[in-house]
């Protein structure tokens, strides 16, 4: 009773603050605009105009933003599985080094990791006799995947943990095999429950996707800031940012929501 | 002692090719270790402020008036759907030029370690908001009636009652979310706060030493959030009540 | 054949334990435990809690291995390295307290689940049989409901089906009935009974004295992991040869 009433205060709560936020990006951007023009010089071209005639090129590097969080979260998602998966094993090494590499994985900041794969990953990789480019924004799609790997393998973990271990022995009772037990009987249980957070490592991811600027990787942010300091108008600063800052919101946002309505769902039926 | 420290880790490079600079030269190793009090203060100062924002924040969102309410939850919405670089950077290069003053001895403007404190704290705080709230919540409402029951005023029961019972229940999550600050510490490197990756990165473009320098951060950041979980987890067997669970009602 | 103090069949006990012993890290939950049971019989193990008799019947489908002692399923060693599993798992069936149904399938899913992907038989006379073994236990229509669905009694009955699909020789029984409520407790031993009444070998950990006394063929009294005393149900229940057994019988009865 209670656990349902704080979910649906949760979800309302959110339902309330949506046009607030939204309301609030807006006035923030709003607000930039005379702010901005007290400060242009005349002649200059106005602040949407400008915004808009970037955008292009923001956008695209948005795109790329983007793509990499699809790709981390492909390779992330099924190497975490799998190291989840290990980390349950009765073969003790298996076990044990697959908590090494998680624990490993998680407590390097996602910043040094990718530096790591910069600088550690060879600049294209030879295959017998083909060669095949390796550009940086890969590299940094390694680093995320890396970091998602790690958050992923301890959600799969706890997933499995979470089925009672009667579950466990009566399949084996009936004779299944562990990996048969494990497929058919444990995973599909706990699958609906690993959701919600897994979304949210998928938000935590886009919004680490950024920092691959920091290495050179033409994405949204190195974008703005090229735009920025092509424009040379330091009262663009604060609208260039905003609308960055907007479109990460948009995008993310939504996904927020979605999450906490699957939790409110599956901790219902729980 | 020291010297003889000194003397295998140059040993090792002659041997084996691995370089690390910090045990055995002067400048490089006094670089290291100022970065890595900075990550140590930075740190720090992000904990205290970000529970205090959390604290406010949460305190804040439970009151009547529909404006600061709606206000934390814009504020935690915005924080928590936009990238911590991209609020680092608008924080000080947006903020930061606005909040530049001319002097009589010149301009002042809040330093960039300043303006990492605030952009972390800010961004961790939004989500220690929801985690005070949740455990706050997560008090069974009986118990809070039962202490009105004998008595306690609204206000004695949330001190005696329900605070100690929410931070028993806020610790994993709070854990949790103070070891991922420490770990960002590491973006200030893109405002150039000399902190222990930025420092490691000027190391490394001196020595050419890249290998060697990654995985000494590696291993330190791994060795301090190891020791961060570690402590947490003891902090919370020695705060167990036996027998009670967040997971069974009371 | 009722009458006899130690039952000896014509053929060789299906399931024999001799001396087993086992402990869980320092704790030692069986003491050298030897009992047998001849094919067809039904055998109810009974005792206070902690004594040991749920690890017994998981000793006996290799659920938890011994450390010493033997224990024979119709004729076949159980505590060997190279037991082949699957094989002893489709001689002895088992069904829990907690019924353990997977519920994420529907009644009639638990009970194909088996006989489909560990013996590889052939979906439609699985199915048939599965829908056979739901009419068998009286849950007919209930085919497609969710455990989650079904009183606890009718997912003890879907429990019992299931095991039932893997055709055993013998059904190991552990305390079914301790989780139900008292009406939906007698529909559960009904359908033990007319198991038993078919043929079927069972061995049953229960509370229910009055179903032990009237199915049991042997009663086993178990304390501190040490068959104290056993005997057909007429003569244990009325003449305990043991002070403990006495003890035990008058806390029960």
């Amino acid at each position: 009773m209670t656990s349902s009433t704080q979910n649906t205060s949760s979800a309302a709560w959110l339902a309330r603050v949506t046009p607030v936020a939204i309301m609030a990006t807006l006035v923030a951007m709003a607000v930039s605009i005379p702010l901005t023009h007290a400060f242009a010089a005349p002649g200059d071209p106005g602040v949407i105009a400008t915004l808009l005639r970037w955008t292009p090129v923001i956008a695209t590097g948005f795109g790329l933003n983007l793509i990499m969080s699809f790709v981390a979260v492909i390779l992330g998602t099924a190497s975490g599985a799998l190291l989840g998966i290990a980390q349950i094993s009765t073969i003790g090494w298996v076990r044990k080094s697959a908590f090494l590499f998680t624990e490993f994985f998680r407590n390097a900041p996602t910043l040094v990791l990718l530096f790591f794969c910069m600088f550690l990953l060879p600049f294209e990789i030879t295959i017998g006799d083909t060669t095949i480019p390796f550009p940086p924004w890969m590299k940094a799609v390694v680093g995320l995947a890396l970091s998602k790997m790690a958050y992923v393998s301890e959600i799969v973990r706890g997933g499995l943990q979470s089925i009672p271990s009667t579950q466990w022995e009566a399949a084996e009772a009936l004779g299944f095999s562990r990996w048969d037990t494990l497929w058919r009987i444990i995973i599909p249980q706990c699958v609906k429950r690993m959701l919600p957070p897994w979304m949210n490592t998928y938000a935590i991811l886009i919004m680490s996707t950024p920092l691959a600027s920091v290495l050179g990787v033409h994405e949204g942010l190195t974008m703005t800031r090229g735009a920025i300091s092509a424009e040379g108008r330091p009262e663009m600063l604060a609208p260039f940012y905003l609308y960055l800052l907007a479109m990460f919101f948009i995008y993310t946002y939504p996904i927020s929501l979605w999450t906490i309505r699957l939790e409110r769902r599956y901790a219902v039926q729980g | 002692m020291w010297l003889a420290i000194e003397e295998w880790f140059r040993w090792l490079y002659d041997a084996a090719g691995i370089n690390l600079t910090i045990f055995y030269d002067e400048y490089d190793r006094s670089r290291f270790l100022r970065g890595v009090r900075l990550t140590f203060e930075l740190s720090l100062a992000c904990i205290v402020a970000s529970v205090i924002i959390g604290l406010v924040g949460a305190w804040l969102q439970g009151s009547r008036f529909r404006v600061t309410n709606a206000l934390v939850r814009g504020y935690v919405a915005l924080f928590r759907n936009t990238p911590p670089i991209v609020q680092l950077f608008f924080f000080f290069f947006v903020l930061g030029g606005i909040f530049t003053f001319q002097t009589d001895s010149g301009t002042w403007r809040l330093s960039n370690f300043a303006w990492a404190i605030i952009s972390l704290s800010f961004y961790y705080g939004s989500f220690n908001i929801e985690i005070f709230r949740a455990s706050v919540e997560a008090v069974p409402r009986a118990t809070v009636q039962a202490a009105e029951a004998l008595g306690y005023t609204r206000l004695k029961a949330y001190i005696y009652v329900v605070l100690p019972l929410a931070f028993r229940f806020s610790i994993p999550s709070l854990g949790n979310n103070l070891v991922s600050l420490v770990k960002a510490t590491s973006l200030a490197y893109a405002i150039a706060v000399p902190e222990v990756l930025y420092v490691s990165a000027e190391i490394w473009s001196d020595q050419l030493n890249v290998p060697e320098m990654m995985w000494t951060l590696l291993i330190f950041y791994v060795g301090i959030v190891g020791l961060m979980v570690y402590g947490l987890r003891k902090l919370e067997r020695r705060l167990e009540i036996p027998g009670y669970s967040i997971g069974r009602a009371g | 054949m009722k009458g006899q103090l130690m039952p000896e069949s014509p053929s060789a006990p299906i399931v024999s334990l001799r001396d087993v012993r086992k402990s869980f890290g320092s704790l030692l939950v069986l003491d050298g435990v030897s009992l047998d049971v001849a094919q067809g019989e039904v055998a109810c193990i009974i005792g206070p809690s902690g004594s040991g008799k749920s690890t017994i019947l998981r000793c006996i489908n290799a659920l938890v291995p011994i450390d010493s002692g033997s224990i024979t399923v119709e004729g076949q060693e159980v505590n060997r390295p190279d037991l082949d599993k699957l094989a002893l798992r489709r001689k002895v069936g088992m069904v829990f307290q907690q019924y353990n149904l997977f519920p994420h399938r529907t009644a009639l899913q638990n009970v194909m689940m088996a006989p489909i992907h560990v013996l590889k038989q052939d979906r439609k006379t699985v199915e048939e049989r599965a829908r056979a073994l739901i009419a068998k236990v009286r849950l007919e229509g209930k085919e497609d409901a969710y455990p989650g669905e079904l009183s606890g009694g009718q997912q003890q009955r879907v429990a019992i089906a299931r095991s039932l699909a893997m055709n055993p020789q013998v059904m190991l029984f552990d305390e079914v009935t301790a989780a139900l409520d008292p009406e939906t407790v007698k529909e559960v031993l009904v359908t033990i009974r007319e198991l038993a009444e078919d043929g079927m070998t069972c061995i049953i950990v229960t509370h229910e004295m009055g179903f032990a006394r009237e199915l049991a063929r042997n009663i086993y009294f178990i304390d501190k992991g040490v068959i104290v005393e056993h005997g057909p149900p007429a003569t244990l229940f009325a003449n305990p040869r043991h002070e403990r057994t006495r003890a035990f019988l008058d806390q029960i009865l």
